[in-house]
């Protein structure tokens, strides 16, 4: 998989037809985002597994917004997941990148990852390498769900609890692009104190997740005291698409029912 | 234009995690946790997050300051350390070596604080030696 992409980034940064294609490479034995404009690079270049599948992954739409807000003329390609495609469609529908100037290499996830994220589409539409597994189901979203109403209570205030409100989930998220965060209101979020408020810090969070979240998982992956975030938010992208038939990343140009829908009135986009 | 990743470790305690500083441009513009770093596996502290930002803060110190009448001023490294080896020299001669003491720190390296305490003990001849996690 990874020499067809090599030799197809070879050939966009031959033809000039990128500036330059924001992957990941191996460099001084760790896994880092990386930006190819030379061909000599290239041997450096790595998918994201390291001891096991998809395990350094990083979020490059987050990056790339970076570029385009300085170079919003210039055109890179990027090495894409499902998750990562779903972040580059919903950043080009809030405006933060222009999908003409973005050239998609697209890797689907191996079977083992795709079931360690549950992930609803291991793969991306733009697919350039790899194979199409199913989709998996939010086994830890159930979990919960059969919990009763003092049991959750009680998971989501131990797991709250354990927050050192580093900020990780927010500042790791390739969806988070506001200029000011909610989470830094101190009419909401107490200043320099923990505990952390409860329950408002990750519920506001989530709730501002609601019509971004890719469900990419870095959140969770970020988090260094092992909140289950990524349980929370596809709980928000399930009521999402249940209440307003809205998955965000699906297609660029999507509208969020946030702003203009009320719950009962269910909105279908093509891909629902 | 120009980006690249600088993989270094945090300079705030001991624990040594890893870290990404985006460089675009030649300018710092982000930390991103090293996720294949055994130490911190791509987690950070909110001061690792920010780290990126103190490197250009108006507010850091970039050379030694002494206080002269009253104000702090700042003096040239040669300068700060002539003044306080001479101080040290004649606390020490005025007062006993453990009229010293000294404080190590986690934001330093283990040979950073090696060095400091055999100063301490061989070089000023005193056991007081602490460190500022115990401050």
């Amino acid at each position: 998989m990874i020499e067809k992409i090599k030799a197809k980034v070879k050939e966009l940064l031959e033809q000039k037809k990128i500036e330059g294609f924001l992957g990941l490479a191996r460099v001084n034995g760790h896994t880092a985002p990386f930006l190819f404009k030379n061909i000599d690079e290239l041997d450096n270049m790595a998918l994201g597994d390291n001891i096991s599948s998809g395990d350094a992954r990083y979020p490059l739409a987050k990056t790339l917004t970076l570029f385009h807000k300085k170079y919003p003329d210039l055109i890179f390609g990027i090495l894409a997941r499902g998750c990562d495609e779903r972040a580059v469609n919903s950043l080009c529908s809030f405006n933060q990148l222009d999908k003409e100037k973005i050239i998609i290499l697209g890797i689907s996830c191996p079977k083992e990852l795709a079931k360690q994220c549950e992930c609803e589409q291991p793969f991306p539409d733009d697919l350039f390498a790899g194979e199409k597994f199913e989709k998996e189901p939010f086994v830890s979203v159930k979990k919960i769900e059969d919990l009763d109403l003092d049991e959750k209570f009680d998971f989501w205030s131990y797991e709250f609890s354990k927050c050192v409100k580093c900020y990780g989930c927010r500042n790791i998220c390739p969806m988070c692009f506001c200029n000011e965060c909610t989470l830094e209101s101190e009419e909401l979020i107490s200043k320099g104190q923990l505990p952390v408020d409860m329950p408002a810090f990750h519920l506001v969070r989530a709730m501002h997740m609601a019509d971004k979240c890719i469900d990419c998982g870095l959140c969770e992956e970020a988090c260094p005291v092992g909140i289950p975030l990524r349980t929370l938010y596809k709980k928000t992208n399930q009521i999402m698409f249940n209440d307003f038939g809205f998955k965000s990343g699906t297609s660029t140009g999507q509208t969020s029912p946030l702003a203009t829908k009320q719950p009962s009135q269910k909105i279908i986009n093509d891909e629902a | 234009m120009d980006y690249k990743t600088v993989l270094t470790t945090c300079t705030y305690c001991g624990v040594g995690c890893n870290f990404f500083l985006e460089v675009l441009d030649g300018e710092l513009v982000g930390t991103i946790p090293c996720k294949t770093s055994p130490i911190n596996q791509g987690g950070l502290c909110i001061k690792g997050w920010n780290v990126h930002e103190f490197v250009t803060s108006k507010k850091r110190l970039t050379s030694p300051m002494i206080r002269k009448n009253g104000e702090l001023e700042e003096v040239s490294w040669e300068e700060a350390i002539d003044y306080t080896a001479s101080n040290l020299k004649r606390i020490r001669d005025e007062n006993s070596s453990d009229s010293i003491g000294f404080f190590a720190s986690a934001k330093v390296t283990n040979e950073d604080n090696y060095i400091l305490q055999k100063f301490a003990r061989a070089g000023v001849g005193t056991n007081n030696v602490d460190h500022c996690a115990r401050l």
